[in-house]
């Protein structure tokens, strides 16, 4: 009963954060109401006992991307372009869509049935072996860490080269701007 | 030194170290808690992040230089992949922590996931902070009346 009332609101408020980020014009406001619609979906992923993906989904959706959205800002323009497009093909696309993934999800088992195909698999048997093999509480650090850590190692090299493609794109234009600046 | 907004510099005073603390408990207690690496990484970087908001670009990279973002950017990953060839230098296959205690399985395995959850920690504080210092570090086409 609580639980129903607590996803309500949380969605809700969701679905009003995301009407009122289309309807704004000032980017500033766009910017801070995406951070709290992050903070809301943190909200929601406490509610599914991911507080793992809570955590994820706070401290990068509702901080970091926030500050980096700030600082796109500053570097651009406050306030976005108006289109000059109407808005009825994207609306027709987006209903469209959404009532295709609405369909899909009726073909989904119950929320946390016992036996959906994601809990058949391998995850019960993750669960058996874990206090045996690894011996740590938290089956999800067993699983990331050792029994899939060839996948982590992977994804931490993702991590790394996305921060040093960023890190070329825009410290290199800076310093070719210093040259330029250099020879003039 | 300006003095303005003088409660956010109290409040962020109290607050990084806070966060720091935080990150290094969700880091290390990892293995009984949720959290992990990459959540403690974030909220590392967060700190820092704050810390620059608030007081200055120039201010943090007085705390974390510029340089050593770049270094343990790369660092991270160093020590995750050197765990894999430490455990296969001792004849195991590539990242099977049973090799750091072959009498004792499970503490190899509590090894090695402290090992490369520090890893994990490391690249991505560097990387989001190294991130924060690109954007921030750029000459600001927006004067401050206009936000």
């Amino acid at each position: 009963m609580i639980d129903t009332l607590t996803n309500t609101v949380l969605f809700v408020m969701l679905v009003l954060t995301a009407l009122a980020i289309v309807r704004m014009e000032r980017l500033f406001a766009v910017v801070m109401l995406s951070s709290v619609f992050s903070l809301l979906s943190a909200l929601l992923f406490v509610t599914l006992d991911a507080v793992d993906v809570a955590f994820t989904e706070a401290a990068v959706g509702a901080g970091i991307s926030t500050v980096l959205m700030l600082g796109t800002i500053a570097l651009t323009k406050p306030t976005a372009k108006r289109s000059r497009h109407t808005a009825f093909v994207p609306l027709i696309v987006v209903c469209v869509t959404g009532a295709a993934l609405v369909y899909g999800t009726l073909d989904m088992p119950a929320f946390g049935a016992y036996d959906a195909p994601a809990q058949m698999h391998v995850g019960p048997d993750y669960l058996a072996r874990t206090p045996d093999d690894i011996d740590v509480p938290n089956v999800v650090t067993a699983i990331l860490g050792s029994y899939r850590g060839y996948d982590t190692l992977g994804e931490t090299a993702v991590v790394f080269t996305a921060g040093i493609g960023v890190l070329l794109l825009l410290s290199g234009l800076r310093r070719r701007r210093e040259d330029e600046d250099e020879e003039v | 030194m300006i003095f303005h907004h003088l409660i956010l510099r109290v409040v962020t005073k109290l607050l990084v170290g806070t966060i720091i603390l935080f990150a290094l408990y969700v880091q290390f207690h990892g293995d009984f808690s949720p959290g992990g690496g990459f959540q403690a990484g974030v909220i590392m970087a967060v700190a820092f992040i704050l810390y620059g908001i608030v007081f200055s670009l120039e201010s943090v990279k007085k705390v974390f230089p510029e340089w050593l973002v770049h270094k343990i950017l790369a660092l991270g990953v160093l020590i995750y992949a050197g765990t894999g060839i430490a455990t296969m230098l001792l004849g195991y296959d590539f990242l099977d922590y049973d090799a750091f205690a072959p009498l004792h399985p499970t503490h190899g395995q509590h090894w090695g996931l402290l090992a490369i959850e520090f890893g994990v920690g490391v690249t991505v504080t560097g990387v989001m902070v190294a991130i924060y210092y690109a954007f921030a570090g750029r000459p600001p086409s927006l004067p401050d009346e206009d936000w």
